[in-house]
């Protein structure tokens, strides 16, 4: 299988920032891939590499087996673009937007008009062709920015965080497009801090924080590899936990894991665990069991305090 | 070459939308000083040179508000698009280099320089100021100032950290080279060394071209020195702002 993008040993720094360290990995034609991470990890620092907003450091970058340090025009003319921060024209109107980010790739009037009215279509924005897209709502804005992405028929579609700030409604219609858009043979890339988000998409994913990746693969893989399959939540602040049970946990033979003052209980058999709590001293209505997901793998690898809680 | 053409292309789909609105504004401001100046302080000025003193100042205003129009559009204009709509990240998507970007710019800034100079020369030659049809020739000429200013207006906006910036330029820049550009007197009243530095004002250059043609009396060696002139810096200024703007957009 060919690869559409190859990172190898990549790096990057803004100064004495250290925003990409040695990463490597690599995207194969046709998968949706996912970047995953809080803000400040490398994700779109990544993909600016990829775009081209961004040069290479150090290491080597590769895109449809070319090796850039800073992506040219005839790659460019290959990606769909969807930055993080919606970049629409304010002085043209929606159809606009399109057409003329289209006559960037050379189409003409008339093959812009006919892509952009397709896309328009596709996105659900077929009936705010004339206003400005400062009318729009943030999600009918964010659809404009991927249509727009797409006027070149790109074969590598690259989304920063593409429903971020987006309602559920709006995010699931997002989802569903760009599924769509995979099964007609598009590549994704998409950078995200939403769990479902990278469960809903992604083929494969990385978990990077302080710019450097700590795992990598597919979502069920990666709850497979790093977490035992159930988890008993306990919503107890921990003084108020049996000092003991964390103890008993680990004798049974589970994880334990603390996020935010919160235990997490992690076991082959939750049902088992589950049934000794309570002889524990541990009282069952304040405990909650589920199956293990990507957001337990997520808070395992990154630690347990957030970026912010951090400055 | 075809990149910044087909990123012009998107300026001049916004410029034709509000020419009107844009031209009636750009047209008011000279159009004061032409009345002002010409009427009122040409009352007291029987002649200029030979001419009477509206004859004198207007192909100047022509030149002047030319070098407004490219200078408005390359720093606020272009500011705009830099740091406010974020346009230029945007068509970075493209296939296109910040290269392109800026020669688009430079094309944008020329083809208000040159609309905006002949809407100028337009309204003086109704007000019967302009003596021969070589004035024609004045719009063709403008291409010259138009991208010169462009390129150093951008340059300059390669390097505003905020909009308040222009203010700079406009009042400690623009505005000198506008009082001492040899429109509204003669440098030869001016000190020795005073007219030497004129030589660096790239309006009095402009201003002395205009008026050659407009009046119908143009000695061609001498333009074709003021030609040059604008030549040879608008190719030096190439180069600056397109590695400025590279630092400042790709990281």
């Amino acid at each position: 299988m060919s690869c559409v993008v190859r990172a190898e040993r990549l790096s990057k720094s803004y100064g004495s920032l250290r925003a990409v360290r040695d990463i490597s990995f690599a995207i194969n034609e046709g998968e949706c891939f996912g970047f995953l991470g809080h803000n400040g990890a490398g994700k779109s620092t990544t993909l600016k590499m990829i775009y081209g907003l961004s040069t290479v450091d150090q290491g080597g970058l590769w895109l449809f087996d070319q090796k850039i340090t800073l992506t040219p025009p005839s790659l460019k003319a290959r990606l769909g673009v969807v930055p993080q921060e919606d970049n629409l024209d304010p002085d043209l109107t929606v159809l606009e937007n399109l057409t003329v980010f289209g006559a960037l790739f050379g189409l003409s009037s008339q093959e812009g008009k006919a892509r952009a009215t397709e896309y328009l279509q596709f996105w659900g924005l077929d009936d705010k062709v004339n206003v400005s897209p400062d009318e729009l709502s943030g999600g009918l804005k964010r659809r404009l920015v991927i249509a727009r992405a797409l006027m070149n028929r790109p074969r590598l579609l690259i989304l920063d965080e593409p429903t971020t700030g987006l309602d559920p409604q709006a995010r699931h219609l997002v989802w569903q497009k760009l599924r769509l858009l995979k099964s007609e043979g598009i590549s994704l890339v998409l950078t995200t801090h939403y769990m479902e988000e990278a469960r809903q998409l992604c083929d494969r994913l990385v978990i990077m924080e302080a710019g450097q990746i700590l795992a990598e693969g597919s979502p069920e893989q990666l709850v497979q590899e790093h977490v035992l399959p159930y988890v008993i939540e306990v919503h107890l602040p921990q003084s108020q936990v049996p000092a003991a049970v964390v103890d008993q946990v680990r004798a049974y033979g589970g994880q334990v894991e603390t996020v935010a003052d919160s235990l997490f209980f992690f076991a082959h058999d939750g049902n088992d665990l589950w049934s000794r709590l309570e002889s524990w001293g541990l009282p069952p209505k304040v405990c909650h069991l589920r199956s293990a997901h990507l957001e337990d793998v997520y808070l395992k690898l990154t630690g347990t305090t957030s970026e912010e809680e951090k400055r | 070459m075809i990149e910044p053409w087909r990123i012009l292309r998107r300026h001049l789909t916004i410029f034709s939308r509000t020419f009107w609105t844009n031209t009636m504004f750009n047209f008011f401001e000279p159009f004061l000083y032409l009345t002002a100046m010409g009427y009122g302080l040409g009352a007291f000025v029987q002649e200029m040179e030979g001419i009477s003193y509206m004859e004198y100042i207007a192909p100047g205003i022509v030149a002047s508000s030319a070098m407004f129009a490219a200078t408005f559009e390359c720093t606020y204009g272009s500011f705009v698009r830099l740091h406010y709509q974020k346009t230029f990240h945007a068509i970075l998507a493209g296939p296109v280099t910040v290269r392109d970007i800026i020669i688009a710019e430079a094309l944008f800034g020329m083809i208000k320089c040159v609309v905006f100079g002949a809407v100028i020369l337009l309204v003086i030659a109704v007000m019967g100021q302009v003596r021969s049809s070589l004035a024609l020739l004045i719009p063709l000429f403008l291409i010259l100032p138009g991208l010169f200013f462009s390129l150093m207006a951008v340059t300059y906006t390669c390097l505003a950290p905020n909009i308040d910036y222009f203010n700079y330029y406009i009042t400690l820049f623009v505005t000198p080279l506008y009082l001492f550009g040899g429109v509204f007197f003669p440098l030869t009243g001016m000190p020795v060394w005073a007219q030497k530095l004129a030589w660096f004002n790239p309006l009095s250059h402009s201003v002395e071209v205009c008026r050659a043609l407009a009046l119908g009396q143009p000695a061609w060696p001498t333009i074709g020195e003021h030609v040059l002139w604008f030549f040879i810096g608008s190719a030096l200024l190439l180069a600056p702002p397109i590695h400025l703007m590279r630092r400042r957009l790709i990281q």
